[in-house]
């Protein structure tokens, strides 16, 4: 779909994203530094100090303030965002569970950052991977276009009826972050009007209609049944992503689903990755398919909810996937998150692909081109052969 | 109270308001709470002096004066927290086993 744009910008992602801010003018925004996130809160803290939004900003001490602080707005009816990372995102911990099982719209990008030992600021996914199970959704982006779409998405998101639940923007430490990209800005105004006004259930400021929220759960009380709702907005998040993103495509013309496809309509073999690897990896596929190998893939946008279902489907007609994996589980040689996940989910299925896992990437070891083609030569293999010799496989490590 | 909590151990989970949250007020006093009790306060009007010191500082509000005389614990909030015998200057109240006491009712 043609849509006029009102600017073409060069921009590194953190800055996407704190201009993203600046448009859905969030009512509060408590953040604290961390690297690579720090830019996003330093351009939206410029922002805000030259008065073009009116966010109440809170400098806080920690993450765990910062996210506490989210919390507290969150559930006065404000539209809340922060931003982290890593170790960050670490000390967030117990307020992540506590934003999702209070049912709280909060947005927070989060800059992939691998966690310590050793220390080190480069990108891999084990950072929000290893928040996966904590109730809020997570949303892959490839580049800076993606990251700043995935935000102003996001709030619509997380303020869904069916939904109310945190959202994590995942984008790629230093490649997304710190890389100046191409991206088309939406006019102020359409982004304004998009995200609208948040509409809460409740708020604690109406002394009209007093709530009671954070209430204590006895032993016999009923903590399992709201456990059991998380669950049930998770699952009604898979259509409003993808309804929330129908909607998006007429303000910018871009599309966006629970994942991209490329060949797949014909792919004996399919690759299934996340994050800004994927480009990598798509050039490869498009080489393979100009030699006439019917190769395809799936990048990944929503890992949380996990699109099972329309996973299987798209990938019913290939032999072989490989997955890649930017974390691993050290479940002790089980591979990485996508993999297992993937791997779950065609366990009923009688037509079962090979299945194999390629752990990349760790503390931002680089996904080169070569090491693309190294990986894409052995599957090519192992889907004519049928056999895998190794399962989980580690590209780039030096054995 | 609008909010009809009566039946709330039979409630499916699709019922429960969003993200727990109470949009009621006052309905703590439906929480007998009274039941978590393992001590019982039980008061000596022989040695109670009416100070109303064991008011002041029963943190449920569980003690209640009339005509500045004590009138009686609310079992069904008492915790048995144990403040009361704690503070009370003239030792008036005793702390007995509730299992005991429940017993011994029976």
């Amino acid at each position: 779909m043609a849509v006029k744009n009102s600017k073409t910008v060069a921009i590194v992602g953190n800055e996407a994203v704190a201009e993203a801010m600046r448009q859905i003018n969030p009512d509060v925004v408590a953040a604290y530094p961390i690297t690579p996130q720090t830019d996003i809160v330093q351009a939206f803290s410029a922002i805000a100090a030259d008065g073009l939004v009116d966010t109440e900003l809170v400098n806080v001490e920690s993450e765990h303030s910062a996210m506490s602080a989210c919390i507290g707005a969150a559930s006065s009816g404000a539209r809340v965002m922060t931003a982290t990372c890593s170790q960050g995102l670490g000390l967030m911990w117990e307020l992540l569970y506590i934003a999702s099982g209070l049912r709280l719209p909060i947005v927070m990008p989060n800059v992939n950052r691998t966690m310590s030992a050793p220390i080190n600021i480069h990108c891999d996914h084990s950072d929000s991977m290893g928040a996966r199970d904590s109730g809020w959704i997570q949303l892959f982006s490839e580049n800076a276009q993606e990251a700043y779409d995935n935000i102003i998405q996001a709030v619509r998101i997380s303020e869904h009826p069916d939904v109310y639940l945190p959202v994590m923007v995942l984008m790629d430490g230093f490649i997304i972050s710190h890389a100046v990209d191409r991206m088309d800005m939406i006019e102020d105004e359409k982004v304004k009007n998009f995200a609208g006004e948040r509409s809460a259930p409740f708020t604690m400021l109406d002394p009209n209609n007093p709530a009671c929220v954070g209430a204590f759960d006895t032993l016999h009380g009923y903590f399992f049944e709201f456990k059991r709702q998380q669950e049930e907005a998770m699952a009604n998040a898979l259509p409003v992503i993808k309804n929330v993103a129908n909607e998006f495509e007429k303000i910018s013309g871009r599309s966006y689903g629970l994942f991209e496809t490329l060949g797949m309509e014909d792919a004996e073999f399919a690759v299934i990755a996340q994050g800004s690897g994927a480009g990598t990896i798509r050039h490869q596929i498009e080489c393979l398919r100009s030699n006439g190998i019917r190769a395809g893939m799936i990048k990944l946008r929503s890992f949380r909810p996990f699109p099972a279902e329309e996973l299987i489907e798209a990938l019913s007609g290939v032999k072989t996937v490989a997955v890649f994996d930017r974390s691993t589980t050290f479940a002790g040689g089980m591979g990485g998150p996508v993999f297992n996940e993937l791997r779950s989910s065609f366990y009923e299925q009688e037509n079962k692909p090979l299945m194999v896992n390629y752990v990349y990437g760790l503390g931002g070891r680089d996904l080169s081109v070569e090491l693309v083609k190294k990986a894409m030569e052995e599957i090519l293999a192992m889907n004519s052969s049928g056999k895998a010799e190794q399962k989980i496989n580690y590209l780039g490590l030096r054995e | 109270m609008s909010w009809d909590i009566s039946k709330i151990n039979e409630w499916s989970w699709k019922e429960h308001p969003t993200g727990a949250v109470i949009k009621d007020t006052g309905n703590s006093r439906k929480v007998k709470t009274g039941g978590w009790r393992s001590l019982r306060p039980i008061h000596d009007e022989e040695k109670c002096n009416n100070c109303f010191i064991c008011f002041v500082f029963c943190p449920e509000a569980c003690i209640s004066f009339a005509n500045d005389e004590f009138a009686g614990i609310d079992y069904d909030y008492c915790k048995g927290c144990g403040i009361c015998a704690e503070e009370c200057p003239q030792d008036a109240f005793e702390m007995i086993s509730e299992i005991e006491a429940q017993s011994k009712e029976k």
